[in-house]
């Protein structure tokens, strides 16, 4: 996954264009197969109706809250860091963040439980933490990557600061930016059946029980779901980075 | 019209401090397109950056229309300044007209008068604004960008306008296309515009006046065909090339050395008349004009010594001709294509309109030099 800059362009219309088909054809063909390999299992996926739909809910409800505290706060940090004024700090910061981002999101879901016990605060932290590095990174680095000569046109035609940053820089980062957005939220989703392990709920609580009951039936109930969900996430992102983006600025257009 | 007073720019560098201006005076005159000209790192850009405060000054005065600009906020000063820069700088993320509009919006002009206002400029430049308006700049040429570029900075009607190296992005001959239309759009505007080059020959094409930098110092403020004519040190001779002469020739075009009493004859004059007409005339040749007084031919005094009948006996074809408006380069460089000491000129319909001689060009050169060694000071200030 590409943290910054726009991909090539050899394979960057395949992928966010037409990505979902190929994608979603697999993971039917993956369903199917199950499905015909051992029919007996959707009776007992079945049974797991209500726990399915209450614990999406409560996974939902950790995706999207700790994905939006991570969008709120990760793009005033990465702005932030990009101002001038920053110029001399900014790169040790992003080290530390760079850093931050080789832990492995089951140690900074453990490593949050330490710090706030269990149930939904440690799991919200843990997953806002792991989303919040690719976003403020890619922020960082799509609005230092908008040419210089941008921003001297727009100074010399007497542009304040204020309108440069919304009128020039963030629309020329925004296609970076999103594509941090898109990794956040991936790594979000797929990370979040871990706050099981910590008492904040979701569909783990299906797959870790069915493992360890080495129940295949409702391993399935949780993982089946948390698969669609992530699809899903990504191609709503894919579509929101394909309409959102100004055709100027938009190399997918 | 813009006065600089004393512009001084010192950088201060781990190294060392840089003096990048050196107390630099000058002033363009209402209307007039002053071109900064030198090498890289001689401190034309940053003169020209300290006027609309991309760089500040280190001391130093800058006045505008007579009013000094130190007292003005800068963000309200360089609106009422148009800029143009060498990588055309259009906001991608912007269409065409949002692009234009950007100065005119921030001068809360309405939407519909900015708009108006964009689709003129437009066609100003011969882009169908129908067409263009609503493209992004990456569905442009370079050309159409630059052009673009320009009337974005024209778009509220600044009555200064700043420009570096605006068509140095360009190839040759879009540069010489667009460079024409700049100027004949600037024969109507009659901008006050200071203009950063590298080019003497696009210095020499679209200024009025010429300031050649060094070391952040100016070494000659001037004409173009002064400074060609009259380099004032050898820095200057050097930069503006041996060939400084010659380039001279684009000042000057075949209507202001020609001689449009040369003798005529036509086909069927008598060869005693023809010849006793250049023997009155003093001339050697005479061009041999049809019924729509078009040139189509020569006689000379020797061939018709002794020979009856009439000119179209003798007449030769002409090799070429070269149209009146044209400069003095394009008519050498036709002379010495054809071998020829002199050429028949003709005007807009191809009608004939007189005959410029070789000598004739050397002497108009050579006046400049006569003239100007008499009454120099008279010329510097013309």
């Amino acid at each position: 996954m590409p943290a910054t800059g726009i991909p090539p362009k050899s394979w960057r219309r395949h992928d966010a264009v037409a990505w979902p088909w190929p994608r979603a054809t697999l993971f039917l063909v993956f369903a199917l197969g199950i499905w015909v390999s051992a029919s007996g299992l959707v009776d007992s996926i079945v049974t797991y109706r209500e726990d399915i739909v209450y614990l999406t809910k409560q996974h939902l409800v950790l995706v999207v809250s700790s994905g939006t505290a991570a969008i709120l706060v990760g793009l005033p940090v990465g702005i932030w860091l990009s101002r001038p004024s920053m110029e001399r700090y900014a790169e040790t910061v992003m080290q530390v963040f760079n850093i931050g981002t080789t832990i492995p999101t089951l140690a900074v879901v453990a490593l949050s439980m330490t710090l706030l016990g269990i149930g939904f605060p440690p799991a919200f932290f843990g997953l806002f933490v792991a989303s919040l590095l690719p976003i403020v990174r890619n922020t960082y680095a799509g609005l230092l990557t908008v040419p210089s000569h941008l921003k001297e046109a727009a100074t010399g035609m007497g542009m304040t600061r204020r309108q440069i940053l919304w009128r020039i820089e963030l629309p020329n980062a925004l296609y970076v930016i999103f594509s941090g957005i898109r990794t956040a939220l991936a790594i979000n989703v797929g990370t979040t059946p871990l706050a099981f392990l910590i008492g904040g709920g979701g569909l783990g609580e299906l797959i870790f029980t069915g493992i360890d009951l080495m129940d295949t039936g409702m391993l399935l109930a949780g993982a089946i779901p948390t698969a669609a969900l992530a699809v899903a996430v990504d191609f709503l992102m894919g579509q929101a980075q394909l309409h959102l983006i100004p055709k100027g600025v938009n190399p997918l257009r | 019209m813009i006065r600089l007073e004393d512009l001084t720019k010192i950088f201060r560098t781990p190294n060392g401090d840089v003096v990048a201006a050196d107390r630099v005076n000058m002033e363009v005159p209402e209307g007039e397109i002053c071109i900064l000209l030198g090498p890289s790192g001689c401190g034309k850009t940053t003169a020209l950056k300290m006027i609309n405060r991309l760089i500040p000054p280190t001391s130093g005065k800058i006045y505008l229309d007579g009013k000094d600009t130190s007292g003005l906020d800068d963000i309200e000063l360089r609106r009422n300044i148009g800029y143009v820069i060498q990588q055309i700088g259009l906001f991608p993320n912007m269409t065409i007209e949002e692009n234009i509009c950007v100065v005119p919006r921030l001068l809360n002009w309405d939407a519909k008068r900015a708009a108006n206002r964009a689709a003129e400029l437009l066609d100003l430049v011969g882009l169908d604004a129908r067409q263009y308006l609503k493209r992004f700049p990456k569905e442009l040429s370079g050309g159409q960008q630059q052009r673009v570029g320009v009337i974005r900075a024209l778009a509220a009607d600044p009555p200064v306008m700043l420009m570096d190296e605006p068509f140095g992005a360009i190839d040759p001959i879009n540069r010489e296309i667009i460079q024409d239309e700049f100027l004949k759009m600037q024969s109507e505007m009659k901008k006050t515009i200071m203009f950063v080059s590298h080019d003497i020959d696009e210095a020499v094409k679209m200024g009025d006046k010429v300031a050649i930098f060094r070391a952040g110092k100016i070494e000659q403020y001037a004409s173009p065909d002064r400074i060609l004519a009259h380099p004032s040190n050898e820095f200057v001779a050097d930069f503006v090339g041996a060939d400084r002469t010659l380039k001279r020739l684009r000042l000057l075009t075949a209507e202001q050395v020609a001689r449009s009493d040369a003798p005529i004859t036509s086909r069927s004059t008598k060869i005693d008349d023809a010849r006793q007409a250049l023997s009155g005339a003093k001339a050697r040749i005479a061009v041999v004009i049809d019924s729509d007084h078009r040139p189509v031919g020569f006689v000379t005094a020797e061939e018709m010594t002794g020979a009856s009948g009439t000119v179209r006996d003798l007449a030769h074809p002409l090799p070429a001709t070269v149209p009146i408006r044209a400069d003095l380069r394009a008519v050498v460089s036709e002379m010495f294509a054809q071998d020829t000491m002199w050429l028949a000129c003709t005007d807009d319909q191809g009608r004939f309109a007189g005959v410029i001689s070789q000598p004739d060009v050397t002497a108009a050169l050579q006046a400049t030099y006569a003239r100007d060694r008499n009454t120099p000071e008279k010329l510097e200030a013309s």
